[in-house]
């Protein structure tokens, strides 16, 4: 029987938000979704360096919400469905935001939707090719 | 949701017309929904593998913008206790949800399914499952949690027209560098398997899931709950699969039991 882990570091361009991940994320993901309550989404936009100060959150973490680094975010242990939340604060299309991460112009990504999505093929194992 | 007209959303629209219809004939009493919150109605501060809504009405999250503006959802409070007694008495421990608020995942199949009424025709048992973090329940317990249920809506003391939707969008990505996949021959694969022989899906473990449909995607392992409610030989009503819809591939089957005017979508 495949070890789940290594079942899961074979698939490429993916991270596991496992249990690893939420500890590391935790107080950034708590930051992103207390973004669901209207007072909190006037106090970051108030003053964003000011309210994160009020989470726990390493200074890494806080200067890629401040940069809008989508992709560091999820190194950082950001859930993918809390960074939704500051996506919506933005008014960043959740597509643009898929671009980006996956290095992409917008046009070319949501060309690449619209015909059909990104291929399985070279996609579901770093044993293929690697993406990009 | 003022989108029905538009000419990138009307083939997903169009897609769902005969469940629509297949349900405004049926007039169930009951939906039991088979859902998953995306950190809005819970936050990673509790998670709960399996929890059924027990109150009598649940209101549209507040997603960031404002809630969704849509019906306020009735729940069957007598209904919901007495399938989790009989859930847990058959060993699965559900958590138990007073007050909670519902997202997307439950409300956009609704209105998929129902159109823009002023209220839901119908009430609403919401059973909602982790599918965000590792790690989730395996595909083969979310398919014994649709047989206990089946036993739950039978044992019930009030002959009631109960229909049950598993729901999340089929193969889709949208974190990292994997983002934007879209597996049509697994979608079909999933969808064919789950008429005729589901238990082959049960056995599918979590990381070839991911593989296939996409970290997000593994949510279809809830379309398994809905099966497993349903008796072996079902009858396909309808079926439609659509790519894309922004990042999703977008599918939608209505089973009926063959051999029992009990239904299910």
């Amino acid at each position: 029987m495949t070890n789940p882990a290594d079942a899961f570091n074979d698939i490429p361009g993916t991270i596991l938000f496992n249990g690893d991940r939420l500890r590391q994320g935790y107080q950034l993901n708590k930051f992103l979704t207390s973004l669901l309550e209207a007072d909190n989404r006037g106090a970051f936009k108030a003053g964003e360096a000011a309210y994160l100060t009020k989470f726990a959150m390493t200074d890494e973490q806080r200067d890629a919400v401040l940069k809008r680094d989508w992709t560091r975010m999820l190194e950082l242990g950001g859930n993918v469905f809390c960074m939704v939340k500051l996506a919506v604060f933005d008014g960043t299309p959740f597509q643009h935001v898929n671009a980006i991460m996956t290095g992409m112009s917008i046009t070319a990504y949501e060309d690449m939707m619209n015909a059909g999505g990104r291929p399985m093929a070279g996609n579901r194992s770093k044993k293929e090719h690697q993406i990009g | 949701m003022g989108r029905t007209a538009e000419p990138y959303w009307r083939p997903i629209f169009e897609g769902y017309e005969p469940t629509k219809k297949w349900l405004a004939d049926l007039k169930p009493d009951v939906m039991i929904v088979i859902y998953n919150d995306h950190a809005n109605g819970f936050t990673f501060k509790y998670t709960p593998t399996f929890a059924i809504g027990c109150a009598d009405s649940f209101n549209p999250a507040d997603e960031g913008h404002g809630p969704r503006r849509v019906p306020v959802v009735r729940g069957d409070s007598r209904l919901a206790w007495h399938m989790t007694e009989s859930l847990v008495l058959d060993q699965f421990d559900m958590t138990m949800m007073n007050e909670m608020d519902v997202d997307h995942g439950l409300t956009v199949p609704l209105s998929l399914a129902c159109g823009q009424p002023e209220a839901w025709p119908f009430k609403v048992i919401p059973i909602c499952v982790n599918v965000i973090q590792y790690p989730q329940p395996t595909a083969e317990r979310c398919y014994a949690l649709g047989k206990a249920i089946r036993k739950a809506v039978e044992s019930y003391d009030e002959d009631l027209k109960v229909v049950i939707a598993g729901t999340g969008g089929m193969s889709h990505q949208i974190h990292g560098a994997r983002s934007g996949i879209i597996n049509q021959e697994f979608d079909n694969y999933f969808i064919d398997k789950l008429t005729t022989s589901p238990v082959e899906l049960t056995k599918i473990s979590h990381a070839e899931y991911v593989r296939e449909v996409g970290a997000e995607g593994m949510e279809i392992i809830m379309w398994l709950t809905m099966r497993g409610a349903l008796a072996d030989n079902v009858d396909v009503v309808h079926r439609f699969y659509h790519v894309p819809a922004m990042n999703t591939a977008v599918g939608n089957v209505v089973l009926q039991n063959t051999d029992s005017p009990k239904a299910a979508a």
